[in-house]
């Protein structure tokens, strides 16, 4: 079993929480919407604080920014794609593309970042901050986010 | 990731997850979410494939014409983790009166310097620059040789953030030298703990202080977990 199948057969084993009534949103036509990324791979911009071991916080990322550290403090996972090309983590300017070809309505103007190694209740990303990043970008007028893990 | 999209969408934002474990895809239920079995740590499957990358969020943006959920779509492409080390040249031992990873961190610099030119960022820094690279690679050296690691003078005292610093700056100089191919998932994971004099040293330190004691976090997470 290499590393990656381990860290998966471990995940798959972790408690998960349970969502009754889950919120539905239709969303409005992806050519006129505003697209976000959120991703949990602790990236931030080089100018702004890192993250902290079992930082439940996020950092919002400028649109126009490219220079952004990976702060994630999991050892078990690849760092160097990101490294190699920011956009498989973190598609920036895939999203650019396809603004520029009306496949979305634009692009956000901030993105948000968040730690993956969260505590195992996951409360305050739940109730806390997850909801202040929504809220951030519900402000910049965001419809859609794509939510890629790490 | 899945949580967080329950969360935003609660927020009145449409979400879609790339998921990268299909069974807490299964169990929490986001809304919309595309199973990508691809290397951890490549949510979008392909560096440098843009290609490839739009056809990964193609498939996503498609999950937002179901008109109930839970939807949970796999994306019919697997890439599995590259297990081979990458190849890649090192320096050639230089002063042998220095631990040879010491000896080897230091050969790497200009490598190092190059991919910060290229790319304008680092992510070493947590505890140190990479000016502090070598000496910490000392200290794991007198760690593994019995010196007491809460003693040694590690920056921040922090072993975990050490390690990662050594690390990425092992990798961020590495891909200025890598030979053929990019690097798959474990490649360069791979290439630093069977490869080079810092990952011997790492795993060396890391034993001695579980085995003199160390509590399990602070030795543990110095390394991925399969090590």
């Amino acid at each position: 079993m290499n590393g990656d199948q381990m860290m998966r057969a471990h995940s798959a084993t972790l408690p998960a929480p349970e969502f009754t009534n889950p919120a539905w949103v239709t969303p409005v036509e992806l050519a006129k919407a505003t697209v976000a990324i959120v991703t949990s791979a602790a990236l931030h911009a080089s100018d702004d604080e890192g993250f902290t071991a079992g930082d439940t916080g996020y950092r919002l990322i400028d649109s126009n920014r490219r220079d952004l550290v990976l702060g994630h403090w999991s050892p078990n996972f690849d760092h160097t794609g990101v490294k190699m090309d920011l956009n498989v983590v973190y598609p920036i300017d895939r999203l650019e593309e396809l603004a520029q070809r009306g496949v979305i309505g634009a692009v956000a103007p901030r993105h948000v970042s968040f730690a993956g190694n969260q505590p195992d209740d996951v409360a305050t990303i739940r109730l806390d901050t997850g909801p202040a990043a929504a809220a951030a970008l519900r402000q910049d007028g965001v419809d859609i986010v794509i939510l890629t893990p790490v | 990731m899945s949580v967080l999209a329950h969360v935003f969408e609660a927020a009145g934002i449409a979400t879609i997850v790339l998921s990268s474990v299909r069974e807490m895809a299964v169990k929490v239920a986001p809304p919309r979410a595309l199973h990508c079995e691809f290397p951890l740590g490549r949510p979008l499957g392909r560096p440098l494939d843009p290609e490839f990358q739009h056809d990964v969020l193609a498939r996503a943006f498609a999950l937002l014409n179901e008109t109930s959920g839970p939807v949970l779509a796999d994306h019919p492409e697997v890439i599995e983790a590259d297990d081979q080390p990458v190849s890649c040249n090192l320096p050639p031992r230089f002063d042998p009166s220095l631990p040879p990873s010491v000896d080897e961190a230091r050969g790497l610099r200009k490598a190092y310097d190059r991919a910060l030119v290229k790319r304008g960022v680092t992510s070493v820094g947590r505890v140190m620059s990479a000016d502090e690279v070598p000496n910490a690679l000392g200290m794991l050296h007198a760690i593994a040789n019995g010196q007491d690691w809460t003693t040694a003078g590690l920056p921040g005292g922090n072993t975990i953030a050490v390690c990662h610093d050594i690390r990425t700056y092992y990798e961020e100089a590495a891909l200025e030298l890598v030979d053929g191919p990019l690097p798959g998932g474990r490649a360069m994971e791979d290439w630093f703990f069977d490869r080079t004099e810092a990952g011997a040293t790492v795993l060396a330190a890391r034993a001695a202080i579980r085995d003199s004691g160390g509590k399990f976090p602070i030795w543990f997470y110095m390394t991925p977990g399969q090590r």
